[in-house]
């Protein structure tokens, strides 16, 4: 599986989005995600299941600066 | 948590002491004039003051510097270079403090429109600084009849500058009894100038404080009056020492008096306009502000604690990017707490964005004013930051008592909080120690001992004097006197061109390296701020990717200096749908928002490319100064080596795993090299890699940007943004051919 174009070596059988997350400390609300190019909606974090070969995007829009 | 209703107002400031103030004043210089009505955002007006002459003169600004410069910091460089020659230091009476706010600046309709930008040549950098504050000072200018104010010479006495905008008089006085902290300062000639209560509303002061006379890392205060509190706020023209100029000139000050502040003061091309956009982005924060960045309750502190998440928040002197101590100074703690809820904290009239946070009626513990309650503007993300983890410190009452100092005293919170990280890394170190200090033990983390160095700075005794010299001077200072190895001071020395960073940590964002490093001023993040971009959506992997965003971004967020404009309405609230856009990250609408208030306000219809090519002639404008003054080169933009990666043997320790991956993933090593070498050489290795990547990064950048690859604009690109000017093509030309 590929996270933000790079492998993601964590991968198990159930991971979902909230457990790339949780994982991955992304604690930034506005996300943008998509798997395989596809929109996800926050509502479906918990229950979209990813696959080995996926390709998941979550981009941080963060001002800053 | 307290609310805004509940907020005693503060105590007015003694009459009598300040009719004994003004009575003792002596005019220098009266004129009178016919202030200069605005038409589409432009008085086309130069205010021109020569202390040393006490001459005052009001210019006519031309068409083509109008075309060419826009205003704001574009007005600001023009007339500094025009100002000065190239051997023109910080304190000859020749070098110039610039000040214009942009066309845009002082609509009400939109929110964050009432930025000034000021530039001089610097005491830290040699070069040109450029700073932006809000406060009323900047479009109160406009309204009283000038573009641009240009401050040269040096008075022989302290004296305070007087406009009336209304009367139509400009005057310079003899001011010798006025306090010198802002705090103070601010209420007295508020109060001074204004005709009653009410009016005090209608007062704008810009002053230092009482580090600035000695000090480098001193700043200007802008300050606007808050009618609900009845207290003087201060907002900071912070980065560069500017204040130290100020100072140098003798000035103790600056008031523009302006009555009549309403909706179209501008004369704008189409008013229309601005109401549409300005209603669309009031709804937008209304509904969509507490869902995204709570900039209405916590202000720029609000990222604290996700910076900490990603490994961004620089602690300990930048050695690390983040603290487990992050909860104590998390949002809430500072919307539950300390900061006051539910005022309408715009620093300029219409921004709805209201980010400018107070903590109201705080006890000071120290220093010329304990026992005092005081209100504490601040503190801002860098403030917090670098004068909190950066120093090991998390305490957000220790926090605010340092950004009360450092904002009354004229200190740059930025540069303040990262020279004192390096100092205690020094401390650690044994390059400092308690009898070179003074018997100030400035270990991580020691807020007593913080605040005595910054009361010392103010009072120009003891160890003070040595902080008050910047990174870049101390490190020449602790080399000359035996103290410490030099090669390790400039790699933990977080400062380049002798301006100290704000408040990142770049490790692990190449861009951001280049953010910092590829700058005019020096390492402010106001010109690319990548870091997201970058170190976690990894949304500009390749060379080209950064190079391309190394170009766009410095120039796009160049424009909001050129127009008077904050830079926060922009991207610390997006569009509902901004998501579904092709570049989320531009906030594609907000800029066609900018396009809108540029056309409604000056008639003028430009584009995305227009926009960045009129910020692009500025931009180059700026650079080829740097060269003029010494500066500006390929060699000028190297980066302390902490900003780039581990210089210790902790900081690699702490973040091993990923140090050690990177070496098979980036370097090419096999894991069984990697398991095999020594602690040193996996640190020279990830040295070696880290600073060809930085090379290859400028090689990519700077023919981007138009420019050799030693960083000069080429005669080429200078003709095509129409930026050939003479006195341009004479600093470049003989430098075409020179390699780096």
């Amino acid at each position: 599986m590929q996270l933000n174009n790079r492998p993601y070596k964590d991968w198990h059988e159930g991971l979902t989005i909230r457990g790339v997350m949780e994982h991955m400390r992304f604690t930034w609300p506005k996300l943008v995600v998509k798997v395989n190019g596809q929109l996800v909606w926050p509502e479906d974090y918990d229950t979209v299941v990813l696959n080995e070969d996926d390709d998941l995007q979550i981009i941080h829009l963060l001002g800053g600066g | 948590m307290i609310q805004m209703c509940n907020v005693p107002r503060y105590a007015d400031a003694d009459m009598e002491e300040i009719r004994k103030m003004q009575e003792a004043h002596e005019v220098l210089k009266h004129v009178d004039y016919t202030p200069q009505d605005l038409y589409h955002g432009y008085t086309d007006k130069r205010l021109k003051i020569d202390l040393s002459a006490n001459s005052v003169e009001i210019l006519d600004i031309p068409q083509e510097v109008k075309e060419k410069f826009i205003g704001g910091k574009g007005y600001c460089l023009r007339y500094l270079w025009d100002a000065t020659n190239p051997d023109t230091k910080w304190d000859s009476p020749e070098n110039a403090i610039t000040m214009s706010a942009g066309p845009v600046a002082g609509i009400t309709q939109y929110a964050g429109t009432g930025k000034c930008l000021v530039c001089t040549i610097s005491p830290m950098t040699d070069i040109p600084i450029d700073s932006n504050v809000g406060g009323y000072f900047g479009p109160f200018l406009k309204f009283s009849g000038f573009d641009v104010l240009e401050l040269t010479g040096k008075a022989e006495e302290d004296v305070i500058i007087v406009i009336d905008g209304n009367k139509g008089t400009i005057s310079i006085e003899k001011a010798p009894l006025e306090h010198r902290d802002a705090h103070v300062l601010g209420e007295e000639l508020t109060a001074m100038y204004a005709e009653d209560e009410k009016d005090r509303k209608n007062v704008a002061v810009v002053c230092s404080g009482s580090a600035s006379e000695h000090c480098n890392l001193s700043m200007l205060n802008f300050t606007f009056y808050d009618p609900k509190r009845n207290v003087v706020r201060l907002k900071q023209a912070g980065r560069g020492g500017i204040g130290r100029v100020f100072a140098n000139k003798h000035i103790k000050a600056l008031v523009c008096h302006f009555k009549g502040v309403k909706a179209n003061l501008n004369h704008v091309y189409d008013i229309s306009i601005l109401n549409k956009d300005g209603l669309k982005f009031h709804r937008e924060i209304a509904t969509l502000d507490d869902k995204q960045n709570a900039m209405r309750k916590s202000g720029t502190a609000y990222s604290l604690r996700t910076l900490s998440d990603y490994d961004i928040l620089p602690t300990r002197n930048y050695k690390y990017g983040g603290t487990d101590k992050i909860d104590e100074m998390a949002p809430e703690v500072w919307q539950n707490k300390w900061l006051t809820q539910g005022g309408a904290d715009g620093c300029w009239y219409g921004c709805s964005m209201a980010c400018a946070k107070t903590a109201d009626h705080f006890l000071l513990k120290t220093g010329p004013y304990k026992g005092e309650r005081v209100c504490v503007d601040g503190p801002e993300y860098e403030s917090a930051a670098g004068l909190g983890p950066n120093c090991g410190i998390t305490d957000p009452q220790a926090i605010l008592e340092l950004n009360f100092y450092c904002d009354t005293y004229g200190v740059d919170t930025i540069s303040y909080g990262t020279m004192t990280a390096f100092l205690m890394e020094c401390y650690e170190n044994g390059i400092l120690n308690k009898e070179r200090t003074g018997g100030l033990e400035l270990t991580w983390g020691n807020v007593e001992a913080d605040l005595e160095m910054l009361h010392q700075m103010a009072r120009n005794e003891g160890f003070g004097k040595i902080a008050a010299l910047g990174s870049h001077k101390q490190k020449e200072y602790f080399a000359k006197m035996g103290w410490g190895d030099m090669a390790f001071m400039n790699d933990i020395a977080m400062e380049q061109k002798g301006l100290e960073y704000s408040e990142y940590s770049s490790k692990e964002s190449l861009a951001q390296q280049g953010g910092y490093g590829l700058t005019n001023k020096g390492p402010q993040h106001d010109e690319a701020w990548l870091i997201f971009m970058d170190q976690v959506n990894n949304q500009i992997p390749t060379f080209e990717d950064k190079a391309e965003a190394l170009y766009y971004y410095p120039m796009f967020r160049t424009w909001f200096g050129l127009l008077g404009l904050c830079k926060l309405p922009w991207n610390d609230i997006v569009p509902a749908d901004n998501s579904l856009t092709d570049e989320p990250a531009k906030v594609p609408e907000h800029v066609d928002n900018y396009l809108d208030l540029f056309y409604g306000v000056t008639g003028t219809k430009i584009d995305r490319d227009d926009m960045i090519r009129q910020s692009e002639r500025v931009y180059n404008f700026q650079r080829i100064f740097n060269i003029r003054l010494g500066k500006g080169l390929r060699k000028n933009d190297a980066i302390p080596y902490r900003s780039q990666g581990p210089v210790t043997e902790e900081e690699y320790l702490s973040r091993q795993e990923r140090y050690d991956g990177q070496l098979v993933e980036q370097v090419g090593l096999t894991p069984e090299q990697v398991k095999n070498m020594t602690l040193q050489e996996k640190m020279d290795a990830t040295r070696k890699h880290r600073e060809a990547e930085y090379e290859r990064l400028i090689d990519a950048v700077y023919p981007k940007r138009g420019w050799t690859l030693n960083g000069v604009p080429t005669v080429a690109h200078l003709k095509e943004l129409g930026m050939d000017l003479p006195e341009l093509l004479e600093v470049v030309e003989p430098l075409q051919d020179v390699q780096p």
